[in-house]
């Protein structure tokens, strides 16, 4: 007895899913291209010193990986909805298995669409030098570990015909604030609040790609708080839904 | 699972001990006290229904027994063991009430997935074949019809080779076929020595298929027994038999008889003892002719046992 089949199985059942693959995988691609494309002779986006390619490949990867890590809790409400997790409970696989293939197959699509997202910028004309493509993408993945425990939270708290309409919402507000999309000014409320938000360090981790430093204690800090309270979160939602007391 | 069958019973023997077992949950209308104190014990190899109408309590108990839900009160043991522990042994196989197939895989891929997460399970192509859908192996599960799903979850509970076999109102939704061939593959699995437990309404499923029946109303059991003792214990057997002379009142007075009618030529005898009543009979009338004595069927044992407190008021039902 092994997990390993039960995970090929839902790693199959994910990459089958059609809904999974536009919005997780194809949309961020998609959405790069559309502005990238046309811009890819820009050398100076906004000031910036950078390419617009390079700037929106990045800024892409931190809102598709987080986009891909929520999406496993769609995935989640879609089992309750089918009475699934009930079934599962009365099988040998643990509670921590299940749940460790759901963030499993979230760091599978986020790795999938990093990797689109990576090949479309080359193609783009983007060029680093590897050890800054390796720290971004290291801490990118790094930074997805309490996006993980918000999808496990939001699965097992919202029904499979809320949770789309709420993750969409959610993680569009959360790429907003956090710089996915343009640079968050230097002062001000507006950059205290994204400095108090996991999407933002996120954000900050894509910018190694740009040569920034990434995440310093003040970075590492707030992460490791929004991941101590979201798996606390994601505790108390599974319990409460699977009648266990808390 | 290779203990020497001829040891005095234990614990460990017993497939299912249920004792004293209380369960109230939260509703809408307030506190429901779903399951009311019941003990049941049930050996290995025993096939038994959990008979009872709608709201009885057989699901509450039942998730109770697979570790879904604790128990308030009282205890649970499966081979001996919690619930839990014989859940992650992979010793019990369930078809709960509630619940529908994952999709985006095949039924061989669904039942294959379920399989690698036992210790011993059986092959998945031999368990297609006996739950009859090996024809829609290769469908995705989103695409199968109703009948074709409860199979396939049949399957599910069948592939891990479960010591014990619960199955909460497995063919409610099943048309009278599917439900003949559904009872038949359970059957298959049952004759080589597994424990089964099933939750139903359906009366004559209870009677065509368990050894026992464990009568539930209102969270507590009614009746336990064989099912031909269950029947016996409301004496709802009826003697029949062609008699123009006699008067029916005197009928009445026989040992076993309950109630006697008279129909023209035939009297009819409602028996709470048939044995004496039709000896009796025999002795007294032997020129009685074109006797019949017929059971009376679960359904009126049911009503017999159940029917004085099966219509709870609210108020009863749901306590502040």
């Amino acid at each position: 007895m092994s997990t390993a089949t039960y995970t090929r199985y839902e790693l199959l059942r994910t990459i089958r899913n059609r809904r999974v693959i536009i919005f997780a995988l194809a949309f961020p691609v998609i959405l790069f291209l559309a502005i990238a494309a046309p811009n890819r002779n820009v050398t100076d986006f906004s000031g910036t010193g950078i390419s617009t390619s390079l700037y929106f490949m990045v800024g892409l990867a931190a809102f598709a990986t987080m986009n891909a890590m929520l999406a496993s809790g769609g995935r989640i409400a879609a089992d309750r909805a089918a009475g699934w997790n009930r079934q599962l409970r009365v099988s040998p696989l643990s509670p921590s298995a299940y749940i460790g293939t759901k963030v499993l197959t979230g760091y599978l699509l986020a790795g999938l669409s990093i990797v689109v997202l990576y090949a479309c910028g080359v193609a783009l004309g983007v060029s680093l030098p590897a050890a800054r493509w390796l720290a971004m993408t290291g801490l990118l993945l790094v930074g997805l570990i309490p996006f993980a425990a918000l999808g496990i939270a939001l699965g097992h708290l919202l029904s499979s015909d809320s949770i789309g309409p709420a993750v969409g919402g959610l993680v569009g507000v959360l790429a907003l604030l956090g710089g996915s999309w343009f640079p968050i000014s230097g002062h001000g409320f507006l950059h205290d609040l994204a400095q108090a938000l996991p999407s933002y360090w996120l954000v900050q981790a894509s910018h190694v790609g740009l040569g920034e430093s990434g995440w310093g204690v003040h970075g590492w800090l707030v992460m490791a708080l929004w991941t101590i309270a979201l798996i606390g979160l994601a505790r108390r939602a599974y319990r409460q839904d699977t009648g266990r007391g808390t | 699972m290779t203990e020497d069958r001829d040891r005095i019973s234990t614990q460990a023997d017993r497939a299912v001990a249920l004792q004293g077992l209380i369960k109230s949950y939260r509703s809408p209308n307030g506190p429901v006290r779903a399951v009311r104190g019941i003990d049941v014990s049930i050996e290995r190899g025993e096939t038994v229904a959990l008979l009872g109408p709608n709201g009885a309590g057989k699901s509450t108990a039942l998730d109770m027994l697979l570790g879904l839900s604790e128990p308030d009160a009282g205890a649970v043991s499966v081979f001996g063991h919690r619930p839990h522990n014989a859940v992650a042994a992979g010793e019990i196989g369930a078809m709960l009430q509630t619940g529908g197939l994952i999709g985006d895989l095949s039924v061989q891929e669904l039942v294959s997935m379920v399989a690698s997460l036992y210790p011993r399970p059986r092959d998945v192509e031999d368990v297609l074949a006996l739950t009859g859908i090996l024809a829609v192996a290769d469908q995705r599960t989103q695409t199968l019809s109703g009948g074709q799903a409860q199979r396939v979850r049949l399957a599910l509970a069948l592939v891990s080779d479960p010591d014990l076999l619960v199955l909460d109102e497995p063919t409610v939704a099943l048309d009278v076929e599917a439900r003949r061939d559904f009872w038949a593959a359970m059957r298959f699995f049952a004759a080589r020595g597994k424990t089964v437990i099933f939750a139903t309404h359906y009366l004559d499923e209870a009677d065509a298929y368990a050894d026992r029946v464990v009568l539930m109303a209102n969270g507590r059991v009614v009746a336990d027994g064989p099912t031909t003792e269950i029947k016996a214990m409301v004496g709802a057997r009826t003697i029949r038999a062609t008699l123009p002379d006699v008067d029916a009142d005197l009928m009445g007075g026989l040992p076993g008889v309950t109630v006697a009618e008279r129909h023209g030529e035939t009297v009819i005898l409602t028996c709470s003892d048939s044995d004496a009543a039709i000896r009796a009979l025999l002795e007294r009338y032997g020129d009685a002719q074109d006797i019949e004595i017929t059971g009376a069927g679960l359904e009126q044992a049911f009503l017999a046992l159940t029917g004085n407190e099966s219509q709870p008021s609210v108020n009863e039902e749901v306590f502040a």
